[in-house]
C-alpha cells in the first residue's frame, strides 16, 4: 500500500504501510480535510486553526514543503455575512480544478490549483437552502463532493443536513436528488422531505458511477442513478447507524460500512469495533472484527476517515481514539498501523 | 504613532517586532499592518472583516474592539483568546 495521509486533531501525518510516521506537518493544528490529486501529485490540507480561522495549504513535493493558499471564503456583502468555519472536504474535478465543501454549506471551486476560490453561487442561492440544518455542527455543511469519472462536469454532493444535489454542467445549475431517503429525526410529515436529509457521507463506484452508497443518519441507502433516487438497505449487521462508507472502485455491488450503536450512542455496538461489507448490492452483509481492538473499545470512525485503494483490496480506517488500521484483504482482517495517534478526522490512501 | 504588537503565535506571518502605524482606530491600524503582511489578515479577521472569535485586542492593556479609537501614543496588542483553547 502507498503511504497514507492522516488528518488529525494535532496535525497531518504521512504514514507508511509499516505504521512508521514519515512526516508530521502542521503539528498541533487540527486538519479537517486532505486531498491527493494524482494528475499532478499535489497534496492539499485544510486546517481548522482554533484561534486564527480555517487555512489551506498545498504541497507540490509530497509534503516536504507547503505553500499557504487563500482559503475558500464567502464574498463580503453576502446576506447573513457568512464566514467559513470548516473546510469539510476537498476533491479534484477536471484537471487543475479543486472543489471545497465547507461549513456553513458553501461549495467553492478553484480553477488554479487552489490559488483562488469562487463560491458556487448557483447552489448557495437555492431556495431550499433555507431549510438546511446543522448536523453535528451549528450550521449545515457540505462533506461529500463526488465527481462522475465518465464526465467530470457531472457531480453529486452530500449536505448534512441538506440532502443530495446533482449538477450536470460543472456546478452551473443544480437539482435536488435524494428521492427515497427517509429522515427518522423529523416529524412524520417531513420524513421524506429531500431538503433536510442527512446523508453522512456519499461513496460512488468509480467503474459504475451511477451506483452511489450513503451512510445516512437514518440508515444505509443505495442509488442506481447517481444519487437521484435511493432505496433503503436493511439487514446490516449490528447497526445501520454510522458515518463512514466506502464503495468498491470496480464492483458496484461491494461497499463497506463502520457501524456505531445509534445516534444517541455514538460508540461501537457493545464495545466491539466491526466493519460491515456487502458484495451483493446490499442484499446480505458480512461483519468483520479480526485485528480490530478487543472489546470494550470506543473508537468511532468519522465520515472522512475510511478509504479504499484503487485495487479494492487495501483499506484504511482511522478512529476518534487515534487508532489507525489497515486491511489488505478487502476488510476481512485488519492490522493496527498506529495505536496512539491524535483523534483522526480524515485520511486518504495516496495512489 | 500607535504601536502594534502581535502574539508570538503569529510570528510566521506578522512583523517581527512592534510596528508604528499612522491610524486613528484599531481597524485602521490593523489595515496598515495587513497592507504589508497580506496573509496575516485572515488570521485576525474573518472574510466579513469581523474580528475572529478567539482573537483578542487590547489597547493600553484594556480590551478593545475594531472600531475603538487609538491615541497617538497607544499600544495595540493582538493576542489569542484563551476561549479558543
Amino acid at each position: 500500500m502507498a503511504p497514507l495521509l492522516v488528518g488529525t486533531r494535532k496535525g497531518l501525518f504521512t504514514i507508511a504501510e509499516s505504521g512508521a510516521v514519515i512526516r508530521h506537518d502542521f503539528a498541533g493544528v487540527p486538519v479537517s480535510a486532505v486531498l491527493h490529486d494524482p494528475p499532478d501529485g499535489a497534496l492539499y490540507a485544510g486546517l481548522d486553526h482554533g484561534h486564527f480561522g480555517v487555512k489551506l495549504h498545498r504541497s507540490d513535493d509530497a509534503g516536504v514543503s507547503w505553500i499557504e493558499l487563500p482559503a475558500p471564503a464567502f464574498p463580503a456583502g453576502l446576506d447573513g455575512a457568512p464566514a467559513v468555519s470548516l473546510i469539510w472536504v476537498l476533491e479534484a474535478g477536471r484537471p487543475g480544478e479543486i472543489w471545497a465543501g465547507t461549513i456553513p454549506g458553501g461549495l467553492f471551486r478553484s480553477d488554479d490549483r487552489g490559488q483562488s476560490w469562487q463560491l458556487v453561487d448557483s447552489l448557495w442561492q437555492q431556495e431550499a437552502r433555507a431549510e438546511w440544518m446543522g448536523g453535528g455542527f451549528d450550521q449545515p455543511g457540505i462533506h461529500s463532493i463526488s465527481v462522475d469519472p465518465r464526465d467530470r462536469a457531472r457531480m453529486t454532493i452530500g449536505v448534512s443536513c441538506g440532502g443530495v444535489w446533482l449538477s450536470e454542467d460543472g456546478g452551473t445549475s443544480w437539482r435536488l436528488g435524494g428521492d427515497g431517503l427517509v429522515a427518522g429525526y423529523m416529524p412524520d410529515q417531513r420524513r421524506d422531505d429531500r431538503r433536510i436529509q442527512d446523508p453522512h457521507r456519499l461513496a460512488r463506484c468509480q467503474a459504475a458511477p451511477d451506483r452511489v452508497w450513503t451512510q445516512h443518519h437514518s440508515g444505509v441507502f443505495r442509488s442506481d442513478d447517481g444519487g437521484e433516487s435511493w432505496q433503503r438497505i436493511t439487514g446490516l449487521p449490528r447497526s445501520d447507524f454510522g458515518f463512514a462508507v466506502a464503495a468498491h472502485p470496480h464492483d458496484p455491488d461491494t461497499a463497506w460500512f463502520v457501524p456505531a450503536e445509534s445516534d444517541q450512542n455514538r460508540i461501537p455496538v457493545g464495545g466491539v469495533v466491526t466493519v460491515s461489507r456487502t458484495r451483493d448490492g446490499g442484499r446480505s452483509f458480512d461483519s468483520f472484527s479480526a485485528g480490530l481492538p478487543p472489546p470494550p473499545a470506543y473508537d468511532l470512525v468519522y465520515r472522512h476517515a475510511f478509504d479504499v485503494a484503487p485495487d479494492g483490496a487495501a483499506l484504511a480506517m482511522g478512529s476518534t481514539t487515534g487508532g489507525l488500521w489497515l486491511s489488505a484483504d478487502a476488510g476481512e482482517s485488519w492490522r493496527i498501523a498506529a495505536a496512539r495517534l491524535p483523534p483522526i478526522a480524515c485520511l486518504r490512501i495516496v495512489t | 504613532m500607535p504601536r502594534v504588537l502581535f502574539t508570538a503565535h503569529l510570528k510566521r506571518l506578522a512583523p517581527a517586532g512592534p510596528v508604528w502605524v499612522e491610524a486613528g482606530t484599531v481597524r485602521a491600524a490593523l489595515d496598515r499592518v495587513f497592507a504589508e503582511h497580506p496573509l496575516l489578515r485572515s488570521y485576525v479577521l474573518d472574510e466579513q472583516a469581523r474580528l475572529r472569535k478567539h482573537v483578542v485586542l487590547f489597547v493600553d492593556g484594556n480590551r478593545a474592539a475594531l472600531d475603538d479609537p487609538v491615541a497617538p501614543a497607544a499600544e495595540l496588542c493582538v493576542l489569542q483568546a484563551l476561549s479558543g483553547g
